[in-house]
């Protein structure tokens, strides 16, 4: 099956900086993307590309087999649903999202039968008479999503919907999005910084720093097995250790003292070179567990009570590195300054 | 925090004394046409003269097209060049402001010289060519007040976006600007054409050297023949004034609400 949207060798460049590195990428209809990265990374320069808003210097963009590099904003039928909402104040919820049906000259009586239809699809019947102004934002954005989609566009684009709003909010509403993008079927292109909302809805993700895509695939793919150093500390929370390699062909290396054995060593890895390795906290036990084949000791520096899940702080030495456990209400949770024993896989342990 | 308050006050006083004292001044005077008593006859005198129907219609009519015209050409130009061409925004503000700075009477001698009879457009040489004339003048005239108003209607909205999410909803640039931006600066249009409205209606140096019939030149004309009527008149022309002005604040409270909430 052909790709519904294909990116080919996209490039932005602003003056004299380039923001969009030759880009390419090819997703199917009905998925939904996400273009995750810190801010200046490209991903909203990118979706504005996309959506016609900016010219790509080169390269081209095609949706289900059309290329649409050329076509103005109004001639590519995508939605799209902006961080500030953009609701038209002018106008009550019912005629915002009646715009697009309105200007593509649908009679009044099929478009209020449509306007209806969205306002029950967003949780909001009987809102029609509403002004904007009236409405929380979280409801505003939910309008702004019903005018976006009501033209039944090919493809719906989410410039970071959900930064405006409070932190509740924010998880309701992109629950909200999955559900009704899922309903629909729509092939759904979002952006966002924040790894957690990416991780959370997205079928595929696209990870990008400086303008360059770091890493394409699965939420489980990004977060379990990162193809860079910089997907592995921008996605989650990871752990950094120091350590010196004792044997190269053993695969041996030294933490803090501790001789530790690990399942892969670089090819350019020497005795006695210095090495990181990174591992994610919720990987490593406290004590014992199956399948564990490293153990190591350490003192409890700092303990963070997160409710479900208590966050410690182990120094080994020079290494201070965080571990998850779940909170067990029958027993107090560890104390600082105790030593403390804790396992872990070695295949869990990445060297980037 | 008491004599703080009371030098407030009597700057307030005196400042409201140097406008109102004159303006009652005025009044007073206006009322005295007749020996010895107070009366409105020379505001009967003045609303029973043809010739103040005809040059106040004149104006009002003139006034009217200038709006529309000053509108025509504002709204686009301030829309593109926030939009688009930021960086001449500058350029603009020194354009606009232009018209302040240069009398009326080198504008309206430049016009003469450029659209006399013997010209190659010659507006000067019919009634309607010099309507157009004037027309054209006024424009430039209320040129500041006209774009600060729809400039400051658009700042208060975010264009943009708007214009972004109308264009990809399918909307081209003549449905963008007629059903989402005009709407939106609806009040701020209303501000510059009330202004606009007002600088018409008392103007005297252009509609005077071009000869026609407007209400400026007519006030002048009774000032110089007549006692009490100039002084009604001026009373009526600040009533007409600050109703408009009045109109500016009413408006106020009906321009468009935006919510940047976050719950």
């Amino acid at each position: 099956m052909a790709a519904f949207l294909e990116v080919n060798n996209l490039t932005k460049t602003f003056g004299t900086t380039t923001v969009v590195k030759s880009v390419n990428f090819a997703f199917d209809k009905g998925e939904f993307i996400s273009l995750l990265g810190p801010s200046g990374c490209g991903k909203t320069t990118i979706l504005r590309m996309i959506a016609g808003f900016e010219h790509p210097t080169s390269g081209s963009i095609k949706v289900d087999g059309q290329d649409i590099t050329g076509l103005k904003p109004n001639q590519r039928q995508l939605g799209m649903v902006f961080q500030a909402y953009a609701l038209f104040p002018n106008l009550n919820v019912g005629d915002n999202i009646g715009f697009g049906l309105k200007i593509a000259g649908m009679p009044a009586e099929q478009r209020r039968a449509r306007v209806d239809e969205m306002l029950k699809l967003i949780g909001l019947p009987g809102f029609e008479k509403r002004y904007p102004y009236e409405m929380s934002g979280g409801q505003q954005q939910r309008v702004a999503l019903a005018r976006a989609i009501a033209p039944r566009p090919r493809m719906l684009l989410l410039d970071e919907p959900l930064s405006a709003l409070d932190a509740k909010i924010r998880v309701s509403l992109r629950e909200e999005i999955r559900a009704i993008q899922l309903e629909l079927g729509i092939t759904t292109v979002f952006v966002t910084h924040d790894q957690e909302e990416a991780l959370s809805i997205s079928d595929r993700i696209v990870v990008m720093n400086n303008g360059n895509i770091e890493q394409l695939g699965a939420p489980h793919e990004i977060y379990n097995k990162p193809a860079t150093r910089f997907v592995a500390t921008f996605v989650g929370h990871l752990n950094t250790i120091e350590a010196t390699v004792l044997d190269a062909a053993a695969r041996t290396v030294a933490i803090d003292g501790q001789t530790v054995t690990v399942s892969a060593l670089p090819a350019s890895a020497a005795s006695a070179a210095p090495i990181s390795l990174t591992l994610r906290p919720e990987v490593l036990a406290v004590g014992p567990r199956d399948g564990n084949d490293i153990t190591l000791t350490g003192t409890i520096s700092d303990v963070t009570f997160l409710g479900s899940v208590i966050r410690l702080r182990v120094a080994l030495g020079r290494n201070i590195i965080s571990l998850d456990t779940f909170n067990d209400q029958r027993t107090a949770p560890p104390a600082r300054n105790e030593p403390i024993t804790i396992s872990l896989a070695s295949k869990d342990l990445l060297v980037l | 925090m008491k004599p703080n308050k009371f030098w407030a006050w009597l700057v307030f006083a005196l400042g409201a004394a140097y406008f109102l004292v004159p303006l009652l001044a005025t009044f007073i005077f206006s009322l005295r046409m007749r020996r010895n008593e107070l009366s409105f006859d020379a505001y009967v005198s003045v609303f029973s003269d043809p010739r103040f129907y005809g040059t106040f219609g004149y104006s009002l009519a003139i006034g009217a097209v200038t709006i529309v015209v000053g509108v025509l050409v504002v709204v686009p130009a301030v829309y593109f060049v926030r939009l688009r061409m930021p960086w001449l925004r500058p350029v603009m503000e020194f354009v606009t402001l232009l018209p302040l700075i240069i009398p009326a009477l080198v504008l309206v001698y430049g016009y003469i010289r450029l659209y006399n009879s013997s010209s190659i457009i010659p507006f000067t040489s019919s009634a309607f060519g010099t309507d157009i004339l004037l027309t054209g003048a006024y424009v430039t005239l209320a040129l500041p007040y006209m774009y600060r108003a729809v400039d400051n209607g658009m700042r208060t909205i975010d264009i943009g976006t708007l214009t972004e999410a109308a264009q990809i909803a399918g909307a081209n640039q003549l449905q963008i600007i007629g059903q989402i931006i005009l709407p939106n600066i609806l009040v701020a249009i209303l501000s510059g054409a009330f202004l606009t409205f007002a600088i018409v209606i008392g103007e005297f140096t252009i509609a005077s050297l071009l000869n026609r019939p407007a209400f400026g030149p007519y006030l002048v004309g009774i000032g110089t023949n007549k006692a009490y009527e100039p002084a009604a008149l001026a009373i009526i022309s600040f009533i007409i004034t600050w109703g408009a002005m009045g109109m500016i604040n009413v408006l106020g409270r009906f321009a468009p609400r935006t919510s940047a909430r976050t719950d």
